[in-house]
């Protein structure tokens, strides 16, 4: 019965969402896993929203009055990195996982995260891999994934941002992650729209196979 | 008197850099309860204070780097 509860978890698919709204839900879901409550998987998609990292320059956020004109807030928040982006279009995974039901191991919970996403591209027909020393996933030196986390009592946190068919011309407003570096997506990649129902179905496979978890639960 | 200290984050993470401390010198925290943030590359770790008492010495501030392990502040405990 531990075994079962150790290794099943739900799946909440939050749709097109607010980031604050997000962000209270994950922080009520780190209680209920801190306090013994089952693992959860949060998808979404997030109105466009920048957030800076602990680790965040101010000097990465570009340009103050286009981000304003554009209406689009910016936010910090409890993650490691710097800065990044999310608009409709990326694909936010916040797994709050029970880090010691795994291993007490930040970086190789951010390997774990990076593998994910490299898994799900290859269901794609798209080569994804990492860059020693530049966590996150990459294509041909493009960053197509990003990563931060927060963990707390051992309980994992923010996650994994996917760029499916996001606009990529709304990067020019930062300088993500605090690298020069071009962005990609999945649509670009593959030269055709790629769907984001589909992308989200074959995300929960990889990365139940890739935590050994059972989805149990999907609301 | 006991010590934070820096927890064991992961193999091969030997430094992280203090982010945000919860409490100034003075204040009264609890046991368990969350007393600081710590970054590492792309991730924040809460670290909790293992005992309780009062903060009488912050020993890394805020922006300043330690090693896996370093007295990261000083709790005077209260019975």
């Amino acid at each position: 019965m531990l075994g079962a509860l150790v290794n099943n978890y739900h799946v909440q698919d939050l749709s097109l969402i607010d980031y604050a709204a997000t962000y209270r839900i994950q922080k009520e879901c780190v209680e209920r896993v801190i306090a013994g409550g089952a693992q959860t998987l949060l998808l979404c998609e997030h109105l466009p929203v920048i957030t800076l990292g602990r680790l965040a320059k101010e000097a990465n956020v570009l340009s103050r009055e286009a981000i304003a004109s554009k209406g689009i807030r910016i936010i910090s928040v409890d993650r490691g990195g710097d800065v990044t982006l999310h608009s409709p279009g990326q694909l936010v995974v916040y797994p709050i996982l029970r880090l010691e039901n795994f291993k007490k191991d930040l970086r190789w919970y951010l390997h774990q995260l990076e593998q994910v996403a490299i898994d799900l591209l290859m269901t794609f027909g798209i080569v994804a891999d990492r860059i020693p020393g530049k966590t996150g996933v990459w294509v041909d030196g493009e960053k197509i994934a990003s990563i931060g986390i927060g963990v707390k009592k051992w309980v994992a946190f923010h996650g994994l941002a996917i760029n499916v068919c996001t606009d990529l011309e709304v990067f020019d407003l930062i300088k993500p992650c605090g690298l020069d570096i071009r962005m990609t997506s999945m649509t670009r990649l593959k030269g055709e729209p790629v769907d984001m129902g589909g992308v989200k179905e074959r995300l929960v496979e990889c990365f139940g196979r890739g935590f050994g978890l059972k989805s149990e639960i999907r609301v | 008197m006991s010590f934070v200290t820096l927890p064991d984050l992961g193999e091969g993470i030997e430094r992280a850099i203090v982010a945000c401390w919860y409490f100034k010198e003075g204040d009264v925290v609890e046991e368990g309860e969350d007393i600081l943030e710590v970054v590492t590359d792309k991730a924040v770790f809460n670290v909790p204070s293992i005992t309780g008492g009062v903060l009488r010495k912050v020993l890394v501030k805020d922006g300043q780097e330690a090693r896996i392990g370093e007295a990261l502040g000083e709790i005077r405990e209260t019975n």
